[in-house]
């Protein structure tokens, strides 16, 4: 346990190939679960987007209120 | 309507995240198709590792990246404590985010290699690994303190002190354990050159370029959006005045 990479020999082709490719299926997964992540946000912000775009049409079809006309003049 | 005028005169331009986003994106792609290339088909078996020692360019460049991202968050942090501004606090918030998934990254294919190599999925009387164990779970707790804070100001606030105290701790952690002896973990890189032959040396930089394109691309990514989603809300309040806008809940992001 003291100095085990002293003590390991290579691994044959046969046994490292999966403990390579697991780590590299790790690195890969990270990625997508991430973009994954970042999509589902995305679609959220989409959502907000098409939200605040029906509040204001909504607000700009209301009729205006009466103007202050001193302010105006 | 002249609310508005005034309101956008006097606040400050808007960052946007996503310039150069796709461009940035589209180099990081080559980059790491061309890293895994030279990975497999150019790098020689390593003669006392063999095959295994291919994880080293996932598992080092993982690691590296994301303590540089500790110390870039710290880095943030100091800009927002000296200007206030609330997107420093976000670039931090993201760096660390980042930095966090790529250490778990970083650790799991580091577990996997000293399985292969060692015989054990975790070593706990070697120095580098507990250290950046130790690491980790130092910036474990930043998303939980900031939760813990309710009132966004101070949470941000702490926060940046947090990143700023840790994010020195960092590179002081990773000196003592290079001065410290008695090393089990491969020291394949030092100030020196190390001891990677031509081929191998090159095949790491150009990882360690992918996957730190990749890290850069992705926190350009989250900002972006986060950025996109604060500017909906302020679009809101401008547009339809606060009561068009939805309260927010408690939330560990900055807000």
């Amino acid at each position: 346990m003291s100095t085990p990479a002293l003590a390991a020999p290579a691994l044959p082709l046969h046994t490292a190939g999966p403990y390579v490719a697991a780590a590299y299926i790790v690195f890969l997964a990270l990625v997508l679960i991430y973009v994954a992540i970042m999509a589902t946000r995305l679609s959220r912000t989409e959502r907000d987007l098409s939200e605040l775009q029906r509040d204001v049409e909504a607000a700009a079809e209301k009729p205006e209120e009466p103007r202050d006309l001193e302010h105006v003049r | 309507m002249s609310s508005v005028v005034s309101e956008s005169a006097h606040a400050p331009a808007p960052t946007t995240y996503g310039r150069g986003l796709r461009g940035l994106a589209m180099a990081t792609m080559a980059t790491v198709t061309v890293a895994l290339a030279l990975v497999f088909f150019y790098a020689p078996l390593d003669a006392d590792q063999g095959f295994i020692q291919k994880i080293f360019y996932i598992h080092v460049p993982l690691a590296i990246v994301s303590l540089c991202g500790f110390i870039a968050g710290g880095v943030f942090a100091i800009g927002h404590l000296r200007t206030g501004e609330r997107r420093w606090d976000l670039r931090s918030y993201v760096a660390i985010h980042m930095s966090l998934i790529f250490s778990v990254g970083g650790l799991i294919t580091g577990s996997i290699w000293a399985k292969a190599s060692w015989g054990h999925w975790w070593v706990w009387n070697e120095p580098t690994l507990v250290s950046y164990l130790i690491v980790v779970l130092m910036y474990a707790t930043y998303q939980p303190l900031r939760f813990a804070i309710e009132d966004p100001e101070r949470q941000s606030r702490y926060a940046s002190v947090f990143a700023i105290v840790a994010g020195a701790f960092v590179p002081m952690n990773f000196i003592a354990v290079r001065l410290a002896q008695n090393y089990v973990h491969p020291r394949v890189l030092t100030l020196g050159g190390g001891n990677l032959p031509g081929p191998m040396r090159l095949t790491f930089f150009v990882s360690l370029v992918g996957i730190t394109l990749l890290f850069v691309t992705l926190w350009k990514y989250e900002m972006a959006a986060k950025n996109a989603r604060m500017q909906i809300r302020r679009l809101r309040r401008t547009l339809l005045g606060e009561d068009g806008v939805r309260p927010l809940g408690r939330s560990a992001a900055p807000l």
